[in-house]
């Protein structure tokens, strides 16, 4: 077999150690050969100078979202950061996402963002499709597909200035995945949600805090899936859930369903 | 002993991929409080990688499929070694198991018609996979989580909590199944991965669901998850395991760079359009047609490339034959000089579609390339070569009700369970056979422990002495470094006197012996070498030791998961050296060909002391003895009906004379 050539040479990296009791930043000359990803440098730390050093990682292939942290102060997939992005002499900097409390060094709870999937409420299937029966168009799925390419790696959550510094605003704000996930089924052909009443856009609005959401795009710029939260999900809602308040014939028809109720 | 914690639960699933969370699903649906536990976070185990299909057989692409045709497809990807039974229920309830993930919010890509759509892929006669673009296990576990929450949901609604039905119990480690003095099972020890603390779960019912053994190798398309523990729980609980000689190499992983070496390159890659050429350029795949396929692929690249438009009047290339077909052809080419640069050989899309094409039908491939190897797949070849993919061999289960025989009350679904794909596994026959399985497995799980609760009998209870065993287990590789320290680095509790071992080294040996040794070709002696290895290596692992503390620390996680990863490999390579022909996922270089005669042979893997075990890996003074005791058994016949399905002489180069004149 052919051998890669061998361009090693030896980088120095910070990475934040600790626990929710505190920690700080640790020193490594460490390692690093040709097409590393940051992630393989931690592996390298793991079983050359740290052994207990705590990362999440599954998949090392950016599809499963496990491995969020901040490079340099910035959300990213240590997996999916090649080394060669940096300049050789640069010190890099690794630190556990900022928005999520500290479970030990690169490790966060990310706890907030399983609640939160909790209270947007499930798929509606259409009450008179049996399985098997549902038929949908290539481009009326479209929408919702982009959206479910989230690997749940929750940067964006981490990223938006919402909650970023603001725990306070944590109870009343989705955070953009999940405000992108009351899009995506907003936006399904098949959804009966309304069958039920329940309309998403509103609620959006006023129960997952569409309206802190001032459209930086700061989300989009760190969604490693390249998924346009923004401008594909969350200005669309903004704009649906806009319509269905001020629009007094869909005003009235609420009111009429809902009496009816 | 510090107090552990006891919960109680009706049913525990070990496991949150496509398996288990179906199982889950269903025993929760059967009324059961349900219980599951998995090491990494919810919505992240090793399914959500699967990138090509769920295969089954909805027709809706073309209309001659059928669950007969899919049955036989099945039949013979596995050499007919797979249990007919669960091939049979698989490819009957595979399309219910499709359309029913549409009713919980599913979106597979579409057919013209607005139906789901369906994609070619190697071994199987129709389009048949239904897909999300390359991203298919990430709608699987995304759906199969969501309609989770969705139950949670409902179950808030009523009871006011949204964990008093169902509850997945994120980044734990089960590391013993624990039974009662009867033999059945009464629960789980497991330990919290984030504060290292330890649990039990009372249960009359548990489902393996754990996927894989792929990290026991070194080149892999699998992640640290795949250490084998439902395997190697199994076989402690006193179950046994079936198939373990035959472990699938994917013919396309990556080559290079070298940290992403063995990352997967979908097949779909090449059910859409894509080639296999040698350094030469030649598509060499022609010239490795096996007998047993002649008559079904093309002879010819006009007659391959016409296929893809007009399959009903040309037969398809050779570069979808089954995967070990196709692994061991690379690997010849490889062998023989006519490599890639680094080692592989060239897959090409990049000459057969356009490049827009490319990026929507392969989205995540281009985006991995791209990232990880700098290459554009839209304009450039890319460098595959076999990478460790699946293992066939499992749980030996009963086909109908996935309860693991001989050990009352435990269940095994998905990639942990045996026998569904017999020697070889069809691409997109593992996320169907999870949902199939799944399902049957929390369905029988519900019902087992619905029954043993019914008939008044007392669970078996779980004591204190278990307990403290597994507790005691799980804790070694502290005292190993304390021993080590306290007695100046040279005296440890076992009274070797050597330090304790780094267990990322003892994994990377592992990996090494079983990649070279028990690889993608296999000969007796290297075997053999193998198992001297892996004896010294659990001497070793006894003394794997750690430093820090118990929260999350994966050193030592990584020194628990040695006992599975040790068992297992043994399980490998002592049933690989056992079965003297090729066949399927195992290929011997001193038996090259297919003998009818082991067509009906499994070998049945069983612990060897099952009482001791207690504590890893007891001393073994001659590893040829090691912990795995083998052994033949013959399969039952495969029904007639089921038989007649096939033109018999195709069945000549399968079943033993007696068997054909029965
Ligand atoms: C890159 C890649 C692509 C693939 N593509 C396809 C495809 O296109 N089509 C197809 O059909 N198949 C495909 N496969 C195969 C298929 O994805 C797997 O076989 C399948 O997902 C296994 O599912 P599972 O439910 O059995 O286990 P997994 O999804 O692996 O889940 C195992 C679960 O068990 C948990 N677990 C393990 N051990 C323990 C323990 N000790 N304690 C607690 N929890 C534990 C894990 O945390 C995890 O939640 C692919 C595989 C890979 C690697
Ligand atoms: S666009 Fe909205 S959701 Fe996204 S980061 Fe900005 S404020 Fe947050
Ligand atoms: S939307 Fe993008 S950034 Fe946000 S969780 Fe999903 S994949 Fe991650
Ligand atoms: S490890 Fe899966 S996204 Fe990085």
């Amino acid at each position: 077999m052919t051998t890669a050539p061998t361009t090693g040479y030896t980088a120095h990296f910070k990475v934040w150690r600790g626990d929710d009791e505190g920690g700080g930043l640790e020193d490594f000359e460490v390692e690093v050969n040709e097409g590393e990803v940051v992630l393989d440098i931690i592996h390298r730390l793991q079983a050359t100078q740290a052994p207990d050093l705590a990362v999440r990682w599954n998949c090392k292939a950016g599809k499963c979202g496990s491995c969020s942290a901040e490079i340099n102060g910035r959300p990213r997939l240590l997996c999916m950061t090649r080394m060669s992005v940096f300049d050789r002499a640069e010190t890099i900097t690794v630190t556990p996402l900022r928005a999520f409390p500290v479970v030990r060094d690169l490790v966060t709870d990310v706890g907030f963002n399983y609640e939160k999937a909790r209270e947007i409420p499930s798929f509606v299937p259409p009450e008179k499709l049996a399985p098997g029966e549902y038929r949908m168009q290539q481009e009326d799925v479209d929408r919702s597909q982009e959206f479910r390419k989230c690997i749940e790696c929750f940067l964006c959550q981490d990223t938006c200035h919402v909650v970023r510094d603001h725990e306070e605003n944590k109870a009343s704000f989705a955070g953009p995945r999940f405000l992108m996930r009351v899009a995506e089924l907003d936006m399904h052909p098949l959804d009966a949600a309304k069958d039920e009443g329940l309309d998403r856009r509103t609620s959006a609005q006023d129960e997952h805090g569409l309206g802190y959401c001032n459209i930086t795009k700061c989300c989009t710029e760190v969604c490693p899936e390249h998924i346009k939260i923004t401008d594909n999900a969350l200005i669309p809602l903004k704009e649906r859930a806009a319509d269905r308040k001020y629009d007094p014939l869909v005003w009235l028809g609420n009111k009429i369903f809902r009496r009816k109720e | 002993m510090t107090q552990v914690e006891r919960q109680q639960w009706d049913v525990v699933v070990v496991g949150a991929g496509g398996a288990g969370l179906r199982a889950a699903i269903e025993a929760r649906e059967q009324g059961l409080r349900t219980a599951v536990i998995c090491k990494s976070l919810f919505g992240k185990a090793h399914t959500v990688m699967a990138e090509g299909g769920i295969a089954a057989s909805m027709g809706n692409v073309n209309a001659g499929d059928n669950w007969q045709v899919h049955f036989r497809d099945t039949m013979r990807g596995g050499k007919f070694l797979n249990s007919w039974r669960m091939a049979e229920l698989h490819a009957k309830e595979a399309p219910d198991r499709v359309w029913e993930l549409e009713t919980w919010g599913a979106l597979f890509d579409r057919t013209k018609d607005g139906r789901i759509s369906q994609r070619n892929f190697g071994g199987h006669e129709y389009p048949r996979l239904a897909h999300v673009g390359d991203r298919t296990g990430l709608e699987l576990i995304r759906t199969l989580q969501q309609k989770v929450v969705s139950l949670q949901q409902q179950d808030f609604k009523e009871t006011g909590d949204y964990e008093s039905r169902i509850k997945v119990f994120q980044e734990c480690t089960v590391t013993r199944i624990l039974k009662g003095p009867d033999g059945r099972v009464s629960g789980i020890f497991y330990y919290e991965r984030e504060s290292g603390r330890f649990f039990v779960i009372e249960s009359p019912a548990v489902v393996l669901a754990t996927g894989g053994i792929g990290k026991s190798f070194k080149v892999t398309s699998n992640s640290w998850e795949y250490t084998g523990d439902g395997h190697a729980l199994a076989l402690l609980a006193g179950a046994s395991l079936i198939n373990m000689e035959f472990v699938q190499f994917h013919p396309t992983g990556m080559v290079w760079p070298p940290s992403v070496k063995g990352i997967l390159v979908t097949e779909s890659v090449r059910g859409d359009g894509g080639v296999l050429r040698n350094s030469e350029g030649k598509r060499f795949m022609f010239d490795y047609i096996p007998d047993v396929f002649k008559e079904k692929y093309a002879q010819s690249e006009d007659e391959g490339d016409r296929w893809y438009e007009d399959p009903d009047n040309n037969r398809r290339p050779p570069e979808l034959l089954p995967r070990d077909e196709v692994a061991r052809a690379i690997n010849s080419e490889v062998k023989a000089g006519r490599g890639s640069p680094h080692g592989g050989v060239f897959l090409d899309v990049s000459t057969r579609l356009p490049a827009e094409e490319i990026k929507r039908r392969l989205p995540s491939m281009h985006h991995q390339f791209k990232e990880l190897a700098d290459v554009d797949i839209t304009a450039e070849p890319m460098e595959v070569g076999p990478t460790c993919h699946y293992v066939m061999g499992g749980v030996d289960v009963d086909p109908d009700t996935a309860a693991a025989l001989g050990v009352p009350g435990l269940f095994a679904a998905g990639e942990v369970a045996g026998g569904m794909h017999g020697s070889n596994r069809l691409g997109g026959n593992s996320l169907s056979d999870l949902l199939v399985f799944g399902r049957r497995a929390g369905l029988y799980a519900a019902e087992y422990a619905r029954d043993a609760a019914g008939s008044g009998a007392k669970r078996a209870e779980v004591d204190e002495e278990q307990i403290a065993a597994a507790s005691a287990e799980a804790l070694r590789p502290f005292s190993a470094e304390a021993g080590a320290g306290a007695a100046g680095k040279d005296g440890d509790a076992d009274g070797g006197t050597r330090p304790p071992e780094n267990p990322y080294t003892l994994h990377q040996e592992l990996q090494q012996s079983m990649n070279d040794l028990v690889g993608i070709i296999r000969r007796e002696a290297e075997m053999s070498e193998a198992l001297n290895r892996l004896g010294d290596l659990r001497v070793r692992a006894r003394r794997a030791g750690v430093e820090g503390h118990r929260q999350f620390n994966p050193g030592w996680h990584l020194a628990l998961d040695m006992r599975n990863m040790l068992l297992v490999s043994e399980c490998v390579a002592r049933a690989a050296r056992e079965r003297t022909e090729s066949r399927g996922g195992h290929t011997r270089d001193d038996h090259p060909a297919m003998d009818r005669d082991w067509r009906k042979q499994n070998l049945v893997c069983r612990l060897a002391d099952p009482a001791g075990g207690a504590l890893p890996a007891a001393d073994v003074p001659d590893p040829e003895r090691g912990q795995i005791r083998l052994e033949k058994r013959e399969m039952p016949p495969i029904r007639p009906d089921l038989l007649d399905l096939f033109e018999k002489d195709e069945l000549v180069k399968y079943l033993t004379d007696e068997e054909l004149t029965e």
